[in-house]
């Protein structure tokens, strides 16, 4: 459960970075907040944009997917659910992919690195690793041959 | 489990608010003075900045607007057989004059950005930064931060730029290389003139039209007296 709470939390984190990036990228607000970074070099750069929508759109729904699916994750029903953990693994997998592809475009295509880029690179990344030692944590068995024997009506 | 929704929410409003600050603050934006027209206008006897040797028998003129889509296809596909062909042949010195457009709401400031840079010798690196990086022209976003990072990349001192491009400093040598072309029936962007005469194309000139141009002028005239240095 804890795993779960924190992928959520991951994921909310990771879902406001995203939507400050699509705001601005869809003209709302000022110049990016970036200290000395190249942020606007990247949102300028011509690969800001996939399939005509704005690459932090795909963080968004990414982002809005993975917590969903850990809230839902979190209902008394879906804790002894291990199925749960392998959708997060999955969804964290591939924003981890795309993630790693866009870092590649940053630092050897465009030659500038936005720090939110970064940011959200970290939270993925964090939520990935969480989500993979979820699967490895033992899962709650409720099968009757593991559960505690009835005490002896003799003792 | 209760507690953790009631942190979960809290941590949501929080960055909430964080989003919405961070999108209504401007962060400082373009200077006015180097984004408007001057009042005044002087001739301080500069003359666009140019490629290639002095002697050159053919001086080509291009007045262009950084904010120009055309313009920019132009500088990134054709240019370099440009310069490969004609200009580092010593056949062609190419000059850069300023035509920023009134329907462009950044072309005076990235005029005046290239203007900053070639105040410290990097006028075509700058040059080249925004037009390789010309999204920036697609969005109609306020592009000072980014022309802070392109600024960057072509090696400027980025406190002289920022004091440059504060005061506006070359506002009215961009306006005089405009009223200037405007006395030249310049109409559009980017308008060529080949020793002072207006080429007219049909379409976006190649490098091969150049080319053209360049071999018809030789065979027809003699070539260019001697007259100024190599790169201003």
């Amino acid at each position: 459960m804890r795993y779960r709470q924190a992928i959520a939390l991951l994921a909310l984190v990771g879902l406001f970075v995203a939507l400050y990036l699509w705001l601005h990228a869809l003209g709302l607000g000022g110049p990016l907040k970036c200290g000395t970074g190249g942020c606007d070099t990247v949102q300028a750069s011509q690969y800001a944009v996939l399939f005509g929508v704005p690459v932090a759109f795909y963080g968004v729904v990414g982002y809005l997917a993975i917590l969903v699916v850990a809230l839902v994750a979190l209902r008394p029903a879906a804790l002894l659910e291990p199925k749960w953990n392998q959708l997060l693994v999955g969804l964290a997998t591939v924003g981890v992919l795309f993630t790693a592809y866009l870092t590649y475009l940053e630092l050897f295509v465009i030659h500038a690195i936005c720090r939110w880029c970064v940011g959200s690179a970290v939270v993925i990344t964090a939520v990935w690793i969480v989500a993979l030692v979820s699967l490895r944590s033992p899962a709650i068995r409720t099968d009757p041959a593991a559960s505690p024997p009835p005490p002896d009506p003799r003792a | 489990m209760n507690r953790f929704y009631v942190v979960l929410a809290g941590v949501a409003v929080v960055l909430a608010i964080g989003t919405f600050t961070m999108l209504k603050s401007d962060g400082g934006g373009a200077s006015a003075a180097a984004t408007g027209a001057p009042p005044t206008v002087v001739d301080d006897g500069f003359r666009g900045y140019s490629l290639g040797q002095g002697d050159a028998p053919i001086e080509i003129t291009e007045y262009l607007d950084f904010e120009c889509p055309v313009c920019a296809s132009f500088d990134v596909i054709q240019m370099p057989t440009i310069k490969e062909q004609l200009i580092n042949t010593g056949k062609v010195r190419w000059r850069y004059r300023d035509y920023p457009l009134p329907n462009h709401r950044y072309s005076r400031f990235s005029a005046h950005a290239a203007q900053c840079a070639g105040a410290q010798g990097r006028f075509f690196e700058m040059l080249d930064q925004l037009f390789h990086n010309h999204q920036w022209a697609q969005t109609g976003k306020d592009p000072s931060r980014l022309f802070r990072d392109l600024a960057k990349t072509a090696g400027l001192d980025l406190n002289a730029y920022d004091q440059c491009m504060e005061e506006g400093r070359y506002a009215q040598r961009i306006e005089f290389s405009r009223q200037e072309g405007d006395q030249l029936l310049v109409n559009g962007t980017p308008t060529f003139f080949a020793n002072g005469k207006q080429l007219n194309f049909r379409r976006l000139p190649t490098s091969d039209d150049f080319k053209a141009v360049v071999d018809s002028i030789i065979a027809q005239s003699p070539p260019k007296p001697r007259t100024a240095p190599a790169r201003n």
